[in-house]
């Protein structure tokens, strides 16, 4: 097929997909004036049912915390697919590669700001029920603040730090805790992800009852996932950038 | 222009679509995916909007306040972390291609030639 024909067909079927589209968006409530019950439901209940304020990550961890364990477990079966596509490449051919920064100015502010970065990921993941933040958004920063340290030391300090026997079982116990939180509910009687501990106080770092935990477990997974996705990446680039040091077996 | 909002949605996503049809290459085609995904942030967020609503955060803001809905909001918020998974698995699959054919071409690649 030309490349013409292609982008003629394409707009044949842009056309009516557009026209579906814009048919459909036409009877969508008036913008500014949505008036579905269940996001005011939510609202108005997060605080008093569950004392969590923040009510995104409240739908997030608690109402909806079934739908979000299915996307955890897309970014982990994501991050797993890297991994494997990557598999050629071991961590042993990349360990004698030297790729270090010589200038004590960028280590030392680079070493800053890989602290700041932590201290802030845990931030964010603690108040995810007080202010804006939560699991999802601190386990990026977490997993950023490992990528400094490659940026600004040198990849063999990254390597030890955020090594696969790390990242992985990071990953795989806050994705395997996430299920087993909303398993443990069963032993008290409750339906699955049921909350099985006092609410807190609203407002407090515990609050949410095991919702909070939940948060925390997918920090973990988010940031294990996101780890072992850079690592890949980088492994790869360095061998392919340096050569391998060692054959792979075939 | 009530809905102006939804059709820049509908917009956006059209124009990744174009995109990914039309390119030349893998990488730009991972990023036309992650244009055509914010279309649908677009709209989600644009549904649930209210006129001078706030954020849905009732950390400091009395619990009468109008706020905007925060369901589609909390879509948004996994759907970024899962596309931002989903890119990088596309980009691998590119670094693959590039290793076995020497080109991110996909009219060159004869498995995705159509």
């Amino acid at each position: 097929m030309t490349r013409s024909m292609r982008i003629g067909l394409f707009l044949a079927g842009a056309a009516g997909v557009g026209f579906l589209l814009v048919w459909g968006v036409l009877d969508l409530p008036t913008f500014g004036h949505y008036a579905g019950p269940y996001g005011d439901i939510v609202s108005k209940l997060t605080e008093p049912q569950r004392h969590i304020a923040n009510a995104v990550t409240a739908i997030v961890f608690d109402y909806r915390g079934f739908d979000t364990m299915g996307e955890e477990l897309i970014l982990f079966s994501a991050a797993s697919a890297v991994a494997m596509l990557f598999r050629e490449t071991r961590e042993a051919d990349t360990k004698d590669i030297v790729d270090a920064v010589r200038a004590d100015a960028v280590n030392g502010l680079g070493v800053l700001a890989a602290i700041v970065t932590l201290l802030l990921a845990f931030d964010v993941v603690a108040h995810g029920f007080v202010t804006p933040g939560g699991g999802f958004q601190g386990g990026v920063v977490f997993a950023a603040a490992f990528v400094f340290v490659y940026f600004t030391c040198e990849y063999h300090a990254y390597l030890r730090l955020a090594t696969t026997k790390f990242a992985e079982p990071l990953e795989s116990f806050g994705a395997g805790s996430f299920v087993g939180l909303g398993m443990i509910a069963f032993a008290f009687g409750l339906a699955f992800m049921g909350n099985f501990i006092d609410y807190g106080v609203t407002g407090r770092i515990r609050s949410g009852g095991s919702a909070a935990l939940v948060n925390w477990s997918s920090a973990l997974a988010v940031a294990g996932g996101f780890m072992v996705i850079f690592s890949e990446y980088l492994k790869d680039n360095m061998a392919a950038r340096y050569g391998r040091t060692k054959k792979v077996v075939q | 222009m009530s809905v102006l909002p939804y059709l820049l949605a509908v917009f956006v996503f059209l124009v990744g679509l174009y995109g990914i049809v039309s390119s030349r290459n893998l990488i730009h085609i991972a990023v036309c995916v992650s244009v055509c995904q914010s279309g649908t942030y677009i709209l989600l967020l644009a549904i649930g909007y209210k006129t001078h609503g706030t954020a849905p955060i009732f950390g400091d803001i009395p619990s009468s306040r109008k706020v905007v809905d925060p369901v589609v909001q909390s879509l948004t918020l996994t759907d970024i972390v899962v596309a931002v998974a989903v890119s990088a698995l596309i980009l691998a699959f590119a670094l693959k291609a590039y290793e076995h054919e020497g080109t991110l071409d996909p009219h060159e690649i004869v498995e995705m030639k159509g």
